[in-house]
């Protein structure tokens, strides 16, 4: 096993989870390529996005859209913005290329948000493309434990 | 039943005056529990569109109110809507969204039934000697009847028949599935949610323009010029019209009621891309018909109680409990159409629609809102006279501008109808 790809790949992620919790969006907007997806697949086993529906299929566009309507104030379900701390871990290397990894990992989150706690359990499938001793995001897909059930809004970016 | 006092000395009658509605309707479980009965299990309840339950031994599981049934295509490609409930000891003998099977055996002791609910199968039957014919205990089956692709089945066996009670609906309904864009419609996905508050509320925002601008203001920031212009609506020449029997619609952008009209005009910047891909396999005047359909109608259809055709989606409700509901939002593609076309359908929906959408999130927020505030005061009133002082007889029905909550006085006449027959 690779240790040390593997610190590299969960501080990574860890650092990104951390960022998303303290609304650091610019910082965040910068850890993606350009062409990179943000997905949050409907079905569990989803692997074709373009061609299904999904909650979120963001491209860098709508990535950045996403942010601006968090930080707006112009969306009463975001203002008061849901609080929210994630943990990540169960981290696993799942491919290897020397040029991209794919990353897997179990991500615990609470979200607080006018007097109601929601859990949202999620496993995140990172592929993240090496960039010097760092990476960038080539696509992360979120795919929620309960995703085909009937869920509550979410007002942050899981 | 109209003489039954219901919340604070009013009858049910009383509550739905021609103008506003008692605050009772979104709070009271026993109006709910009357709604149940009186509403779902009395008129046409919307089940499915036909290309969910697209081949022999196709399902989708849904309910009418709050009875679990199972919408399935037979061999002989005939439709049923059938109660999910074994008739040995009540177990459901189909579970999932939708799927496929070749017939239902209850998982509790194995009884089996066909694709059109006749008893099939009983294991071990010396033990009932001659107590038990199949053919007195087959699913029970509800009459269900079809119109534009639409399936929908009901408990009231001598209730009129369904195009009788669409009524003028048809109409819009035929015009709604002109964004197949000359290929089927075709249900390629849903989201679905869930939000705290009565499903009147939702029943009622299909046909509120008034909300538009205010809660769709993130929205509408994220969209190019325009499109926001075109969203611009509620002062705009369109209108809302009662179509009687609780239907009505209502039209944002009259340019857009007719996809298969206007077909020269120039072809918007945010689609001008997927027109030049779309140009690689098909003809200028087919290119030109599906992106015009890509972009969805410009109305919203409200069919009384639970489905609504929604510009580009079919809005389906279903009440959980007086304080609780889930909406499916449907994404509607075209069936053997352009992937690049069906794609850009997806990612509109996306855009706007479901738990992560820009819109439904600020709908729900304002519906929930609408619930927390229902529990203020003690003998309140929802107030729904906009558009009335404007309001002119039609040959369908009545009519006035856009913003007129003429859809939600439309609903409520129905609904008193129902509740007090
Ligand atoms: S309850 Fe279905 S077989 Fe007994
Ligand atoms: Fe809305």
């Amino acid at each position: 096993m690779n240790i040390e790809l593997l610190n590299q790949a969960s501080a990574f992620i860890s650092q990104e989870a951390d960022m998303l919790d303290h609304g650091e969006y610019p910082e965040w907007l910068a850890l993606w390529e350009e062409k990179g997806l943000y997905i949050v697949p409907i079905n569990p086993d989803e692997t074709d996005f373009a061609n299904t529906l999904n909650y979120a299929c963001d491209d860098a566009k709508m990535r950045n859209l996403r942010v601006a309507r968090l930080g707006s104030g112009e969306s009463i379900s975001t203002s008061p913005a849901p609080r929210t701390i994630r943990s990540v871990s169960r981290f696993r290397i799942l491919a290897d290329d020397g040029k991209t990894v794919t990353v897997r990992c179990a991500q615990n989150l609470r979200e607080f948000r006018k007097e109601i706690q929601k859990h949202y359990t999620a496993n995140l499938t990172y592929t993240l493309v090496r960039d010097g001793d760092s990476f960038r995001i080539q696509q992360k897909v979120v795919r929620l434990l309960n995703s085909s059930d009937a869920l509550q809004c979410i007002g942050y970016i899981p | 039943m109209t003489s039954q006092a219901t919340s604070k000395g009013h009858t049910l009658a009383d509550l739905v005056q021609h103008d506003r509605v008692h605050t009772s309707l979104y709070t009271d479980p026993a109006i709910f529990e009357t709604e149940m009965d009186k509403v779902f299990a009395n008129t046409w309840v919307w089940v499915a569109h036909t290309s969910e339950i697209p081949e022999a031994g196709s399902y989708k599981t849904g309910y009418i109110g709050r009875q679990p049934v199972v919408t399935v295509r037979d061999r002989k490609q005939q439709v049923h809507v059938l109660l999910n409930r074994c008739r040995h000891r009540a177990a459901t003998v189909c579970e999932g969204h939708k799927g496929k099977t070749n017939s239902f055996v209850c998982p509790y002791h194995g009884w089996s039934y066909s694709l059109d609910g006749a008893l099939r199968g009983v294991p071990s039957p010396e033990s009932y000697g001659d107590l038990l014919d199949k053919a007195d205990y087959p699913l029970v089956k509800l009459r269900v009847e079809e119109y534009a692709g639409m399936i929908f089945a009901t408990f009231k066996d001598d209730i009129e028949p369904l195009v009788d009670f669409l009524g003028p609906a048809k109409k819009w309904m035929d015009l709604f599935m002109k964004q197949g864009g000359g290929f089927p419609v075709k249900v390629g996905g849903e989201h679905r949610f869930r939000f705290p508050g009565n499903w009147k509320i939702q029943l009622e925002n299909t046909t509120d323009a008034y909300h538009f601008p205010l809660v769709h203001k993130s929205f509408l920031s994220s969209v190019d010029k325009q499109t926001e212009e075109m969203l611009d609506f509620v002062e705009g020449p369109g209108f809302v019209e009662d179509l009687g029997n609780g239907h009505s619609v209502m039209v944002m952008i009259p340019d857009l009621v007719d996809l298969e009209a206007n077909l020269d005009a120039p072809i918007p910047e945010r689609f001008a891309a997927l027109a030049e891909e779309l140009r690689a396999d098909y003809p200028e005047d087919q290119v030109r018909r599906i992106v015009r359909a890509v972009g969805g109608s410009g109305f919203n259809l409200n069919i009384f109680p639970n489905i609504a055709c929604s510009m580009a989606f079919f809005r389906v409700l279903r009440p959980v409990s007086v304080t609780e509901t889930e909406i499916h939002h449907a994404v509607i593609t075209m069936d053997g159409g352009p992937e690049a076309g069906n794609r850009a359908r997806l990612r509109m929906h996306e855009h706007f629609q479901g738990p992560m959408g820009f819109g439904t999130p600020d709908d729900s927020e304002a519906w929930e809102r609408v619930q927390k505030g229902s529990n203020a005061g003690t003998d309140q009133w929802i107030l729904l006279n906009r558009g009335l002082a404007k309001e002119q007889e039609t040959a369908d029905g009545r009519r006035s501008d856009v913003s007129a909550e003429t859809g939600m006085r439309a609903a409520y006449r129905q609904w008193k109808k129902l509740m007090t027959a």
